[in-house]
C-alpha cells in the first residue's frame, strides 16, 4: 500500500483521527486530514510537515498509549517527516546524510574549521595567523574578501538549488499545482502563520513538553533562534552590501549597522538553541523520534556555535586570537551552509511549503479561489 | 506525599468531569479536598475522557455557539427524549444552573472550540470542547492541583463506612494494602455500573455478554451499589440507558467515539435471520442515533448489520474499521454467514417497496417506501449499485441510569425520604434523577458539571457547620 512502514502507520492513525476529529481545533494537520477520506503517501507527507510537534494531540488523545488503540501522532508524524526530507534530498546519493546526521555533521564542521585553519597556515606564515591585525580590511590578511566571497557565495548557492529542487519534489509529492505560487493571498497566510508558529501553541495554552502541563518555553526560543538567524542573515547582507556599492570595509565599528544586526542576532542565537536543546532534553521521550535526536541536537548545536564564534570574534578581533577564531567561526558557518539542505533546517522550508498548500485549500474551500 | 491520617473536609470519590467540579468547586470554597480515582493516572476521568461535548441552555448566539438555547427549549428538549420520565423540579434547576456552568468551567481552565465546519449538527445547543474531553479534564485536573486539592490515583474505594445516612469513612486501595480514611462530608462522582457485565446480566440476562462496553472498565457501580445498600434511596429502571449500535469488531471495553456507526439512514438494517426489524427513517440525528443500542439489544444473538451500496458510501463520516465489502448480495451474507436467499429477498422487497423522492439526509425527506413492514419513512433510497457493503453491529452501552436519588442540593436522600447527613452525589452515579429514559446529546457532562460544582459548594459548607 504505502511506501513505508512508517506511513502505513500514519495512514492508520489518521483513519482513527478522521473518524474522531475531537483535535480539529487544535492545529492545521486536523482540518487537512478532514478534507480527504483516504491518504496517499503524498498527503501524509504533507501532514507530516504541517506539524508542529506540540504534542496536545498526544496529551488529549483518549487513546494514546497504553491504550490498545495505541495512538501517537506527534511521534509518527516526526518519524514520517525527517523520512520524507530524506526521500526529497538532492542529489539522491546525499540522503543517507540524514540517517547519522549528527556524527555526519560534526564531521564537515570539524573538517572544515581544520581546512580553514590549513588554509590560513598555509598560505601565510604563523605570524599572520596569530598577528594583531585592526582596522577596515583587517580580516582580509588572512582570507582574501573575494576569495572568501567566492567560497561563501558557492556554498549558499549550493544550498539554494538543493533546497530548491528538495522542494520541488516535495511539491510534486503532496500533489500542489505551481498555481500555490500564483496565489499571493495562500502565500500571505502561510508567512503570517509561520513567522508567528500558530501552530505550535497547543490550540491556546502552548505546547506540551515534559508533562502535561503545557507551557510557551519551546515557542518562545524558536522565535529567538529563527529570529536571530534572520538578523544574523541581515548583518551579512549589509556588510557585503557595504563592501561592494560604498567600499566600507569590515570589520565595523560596534555602533555600525551589521555589527548592531549581527550583535542582537547573535544575542537570539545564543539564548534560542541553548532554551531549545534544554526544552528537548526534558522532552518526554514518547514524543520524540528519538532516532532523530542526533540531527535535531546537531542542527541547534551549529546555530549556537556559529553565534558563538561570531560573537567571540567580536569581542577579540583585536587580539591574537583573532585570526584562530575568524578560521573557527568561517569553517562553523561553511559547514553550517553546506549541510543546510541534508539536516533540521530543512524542517522550516517544508513546513512553510505545506502551510502554502493549506492555506491555500481552506481558501479553494470558502470558495476564495 | 498525600496525609492520609488527617480528616479532609471533603471526600470526593471518582476523577471523572463530576468528581473533578466537586472537587476545586469545594476547595475554591475553602475546604480540604481528596479526590481518590480508581483507575491508574492514564485511564483517570472514567467516561469523561471519551466526551466531546456540552449542553448548556443560554440567551445569545456567542463565539462558539450559533444561535440562542432557551431554558424552555431545552425543557422540552429534556421531555421529549425522556417522554417526561423526569423530576421537574431538579431538571428545571439543572436547566438554568447549566447557563452559569459555560462561562465557569472556562474559569477551570477548560477551553471552548469556536464552532467549525461541521462534524455534528449540534453548534446551536452545544458546546465543543477544544481537544475533546480528555483536554477537559487535563485542564481541570491542573487546576485542581494548583489550588491544593490532593489526588491520589489507582485508589479504588473499596467500603464506605456509613451510619444511618452519615458518612464517616471510607476504606482504599493502596497498592496491595487497604486503608480507611475519614472526611466530614463525601461526594460519591464514581460513575454507573456500565461495566460490570454481571449486574448488567441480572436485568438483561445471558444478552449483556454480547454488550460491548463504550467507555471506561473502570465503572463498575461498586459505589453505587455500597450506597443503595447502606439505605439511599434508589432512583431510575435499571435497564435504562444510553445504548447505541457500535461496530461489533470494537474492543470489549473503551473504544470510545469511534467505534459507532451513523450510516443507518444510507441503507437498511438487518438481523443474523436478514431480516428488517426497525424503521431506519425514523427520526433525525442525534435522536436516531440513540435509539439502535436497544433496537439491536433486541435481536437474536445481539448483532445485526448495516446493509448499503456504492452510491451511498462517501455519505457519512468515515469509520475507524472499514465496511466488509462484497461485488454481490449473496457474497455479502455469505462474509457474515447470513443466508444469501433471505438477504435477496429482503433487499429486492425493499428495493421494490422504494418510491421516488428528492433525498436530502439532513431534513425528513420524502424518500419513502410503501406497503413494507416495517416501512422505512425517510431516506429511502434503493441498495442497487455494486459493490455493495455492511459493517456489524452490537449494542455499544454509553452509561446507566440506575442511581442514588438526590435533591436540588445534590444531597443523597435516604430511603425514608430524610436528606442525609453529609453526603452527596454528581454525575453518571445521579443521572436517572434527570435521565429516566432516552438521552439528549450532551447531557452527561450537564449533569456532572452542575452538580458537581453543586455537591461540592454545599459538601465545604456542610463541612464548616
Ligand atoms: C464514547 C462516549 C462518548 C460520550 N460523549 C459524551 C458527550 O460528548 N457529551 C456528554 O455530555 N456525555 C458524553 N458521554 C457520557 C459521559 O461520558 C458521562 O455522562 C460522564 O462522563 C459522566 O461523568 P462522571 O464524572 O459522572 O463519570 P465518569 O467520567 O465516568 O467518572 C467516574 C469515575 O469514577 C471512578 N470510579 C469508579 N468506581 C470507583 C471506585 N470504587 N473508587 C474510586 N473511583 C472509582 C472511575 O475510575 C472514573 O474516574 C459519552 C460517553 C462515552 C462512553
Ligand atoms: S489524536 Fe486522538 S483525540 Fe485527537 S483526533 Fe486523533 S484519535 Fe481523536
Ligand atoms: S503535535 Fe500539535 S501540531 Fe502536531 S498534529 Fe498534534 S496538535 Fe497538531
Amino acid at each position: 500500500m504505502h511506501g513505508t512502514n512508517i506511513l502505513e502507520e500514519a495512514d492508520r492513525l489518521m483513519t482513527v483521527c478522521n473518524s474522531c476529529r475531537y483535535c480539529e481545533g487544535l492545529c492545521a494537520v486536523f482540518p487537512a486530514m478532514e478534507m480527504r477520506r483516504s491518504f496517499s503517501d503524498g498527503d501524509l507527507n504533507y501532514f507530516a510537515n504541517l506539524c508542529h510537534a506540540c504534542g496536545a494531540c498526544y496529551t488529549d488523545c483518549q487513546f494514546s498509549p497504553p491504550h490498545e488503540f495505541n495512538v501517537n501522532v506527534p511521534k509518527t508524524l516526526a518519524i514520517a517527516r525527517a523520512e520524507s526530507w530524506a526521500a526529497y534530498a538532492w542529489p539522491r546519493a546525499f540522503a543517507g546524510l540524514f540517517a547519522r546526521n549528527g556524527l555526519a555533521i560534526s564531521l564537515i564542521a570539524a573538517l572544515s574549521v581544520a581546512a580553514f585553519i590549513f588554509g590560513f597556515t598555509a598560505l601565510h606564515d604563523r605570524q599572520v595567523l596569530f598577528g594583531i591585525h585592526s582596522g577596515p580590511g583587517a580580516f582580509y590578511k588572512l582570507m582574501p574578501h573575494n576569495a572568501m566571497a567566492a567560497l561563501f557565495g558557492a556554498a549558499f548557492l549550493y544550498a539554494i538549488v538543493a533546497l530548491v529542487m528538495g522542494v520541488r519534489a516535495f511539491w510534486r509529492d503532496i500533489g500542489e499545482p505551481i498555481g500555490m505560487l500564483a496565489d499571493p493571498p495562500s502565500l500571505w497566510q502561510a508567512m503570517k502563520d509561520a513567522t508567528q508558529l500558530r501552530y505550535l501553541d497547543g490550540g491556546g495554552v502552548g505546547c506540551v513538553n515534559e508533562d502535561e502541563r503545557p507551557s510557551d518555553l519551546r515557542k518562545i526560543h524558536h522565535h529567538l533562534t529563527f529570529y536571530g538567524f534572520a538578523l544574523c542573515f541581515a548583518a551579512t547582507c549589509v556588510a557585503t552590501l557595504y563592501h561592494y556599492l560604498i567600499a566600507r570595509e569590515a570589520p565595523y565599528p560596534w555602533w555600525d549597522l551589521p555589527v548592531v544586526l549581527g550583535t542582537l542576532g547573535g544575542i537570539g542565537l545564543l539564548i534560542g538553541p541553548a532554551g531549545l536543546l534544554k526544552e528537548k532534553w526534558k522532552r518526554d521521550t514518547d514524543l520524540v523520534d528519538q532516532q532523530r535526536m542526533g540531527m535535531d541536537v546537531a542542527f541547534i548545536a551549529m546555530l549556537f556555535l556559529t553565534s558563538l564564534t561570531g560573537m567571540a570574534l567580536l569581542l577579540l578581533r583585536d587580539t591574537a586570537a583573532m585570526g584562530p577564531l575568524l578560521a573557527l567561526h568561517l569553517g562553523v558557518v561553511f559547514s553550517l551552509f553546506i549541510t543546510m539542505p541534508y539536516g533540521k533546517f530543512v524542517h522550516g522550508i517544508y513546513r512553510f511549503v505545506a502551510l502554502v498548500r493549506h492555506a491555500r485549500e481552506r481558501r479553494m474551500m470558502a470558495g476564495g479561489v | 506525599m498525600v496525609d492520609l491520617s488527617r480528616k479532609f473536609d471533603c471526600l470526593v470519590i471518582g476523577g471523572g468531569n463530576a468528581a473533578l467540579c466537586a472537587a476545586i468547586s469545594a476547595r475554591r470554597a475553602g475546604a480540604s479536598v481528596l479526590v481518590l480515582e480508581g483507575a491508574p493516572k492514564f485511564y483517570r476521568g472514567g467516561n469523561t475522557r471519551h466526551t466531546r461535548n456540552m449542553r448548556c441552555a443560554h440567551d445569545a448566539a456567542t463565539d462558539i455557539l450559533t444561535g440562542p438555547y432557551t431554558e424552555q427549549e431545552f425543557w422540552e428538549d429534556l421531555q421529549l427524549v425522556t417522554e417526561g420520565q423526569t423530576d421537574e423540579e431538579l431538571a428545571r434547576h439543572m436547566i438554568r444552573e447549566s447557563k452559569d456552568i459555560l462561562g465557569w468551567v472556562v474559569e477551570q481552565g477548560v477551553r471552548w472550540q469556536p464552532s467549525l465546519g461541521g462534524t455534528l449538527s449540534l453548534g446551536r445547543t452545544n458546546s465543543f470542547f477544544l481537544g475533546g474531553g480528555r483536554a477537559m479534564l487535563n485542564a481541570l485536573y491542573l487546576t485542581a492541583e494548583r489550588l491544593g486539592v490532593d489526588i491520589l490515583y489507582d485508589a479504588e474505594v473499596l467500603d464506605l463506612d456509613i451510619d444511618n445516612g452519615m458518612f464517616l469513612s471510607a476504606d482504599l486501595k493502596q497498592g496491595d494494602g487497604r486503608v480507611s480514611v475519614r472526611a466530614a462530608t463525601l461526594v460519591a462522582a464514581a460513575g454507573g455500573f456500565e461495566a460490570n457485565i454481571e449486574w448488567l446480566k441480572q436485568y438483561w440476562g445471558e444478552a449483556a455478554d454480547n454488550f460491548l462496553i463504550r467507555g471506561t472498565p473502570y465503572n463498575r457501580g461498586s459505589i453505587l451499589k455500597m450506597l443503595l445498600n447502606k439505605g439511599v434511596q434508589q432512583v431510575g429502571d435499571p435497564t435504562q440507558c444510553h445504548a447505541v449500535a457500535i461496530d461489533a469488531r470494537a474492543p470489549k471495553f473503551d473504544g470510545g467515539i469511534i467505534t459507532r456507526h451513523d450510516s443507518v439512514v444510507f441503507g437498511i438494517v438487518v438481523n443474523k435471520n436478514a431480516m428488517r426489524f426497525y424503521d431506519e427513517g425514523e427520526d433525525i440525528w442525534p435522536k436516531r442515533y440513540a435509539i439502535w443500542g436497544r433496537l439491536v439489544a433486541a435481536q437474536p444473538g445481539q448483532i445485526a448489520y448495516i446493509v448499503f451500496d456504492a452510491s451511498v458510501r462517501n455519505s457519512f463520516m468515515p469509520t475507524l474499521f472499514p465496511p466488509i465489502e462484497a461485488g454481490s448480495i449473496a457474497e455479502l451474507a455469505g462474509k457474515f454467514g447470513l443466508d444469501a436467499a433471505a438477504l435477496e429477498k429482503t433487499i429486492a422487497d425493499f428495493n421494490a417497496a422504494v418510491r421516488p423522492g428528492t433525498f436530502d439526509h439532513t431534513i425528513l425527506d420524502d424518500c419513502r417506501t410503501e406497503g413494507l413492514t416495517p416501512p422505512k419513512t425517510h431516506w429511502a433510497q434503493r441498495i442497487e449499485t455494486p459493490p455493495y457493503y455492511a459493517y456489524p453491529v452490537r449494542p455499544g452501552i454509553t452509561f446507566t441510569y440506575l442511581g442514588t436519588r438526590v435533591n436540588k442540593q445534590a444531597r443523597m436522600l435516604m430511603k425514608d425520604g430524610r436528606p442525609a447527613a453529609n453526603m452527596f452525589a454528581a454525575g453518571e452515579i445521579m443521572a436517572g434523577n434527570v435521565l429516566g429514559k432516552g438521552y439528549a446529546a450532551g447531557i452527561g457532562m450537564t449533569i456532572g458539571s452542575v452538580f458537581g460544582r453543586i455537591a461540592g459548594r454545599e459538601a465545604a459548607q456542610n463541612a464548616r457547620n
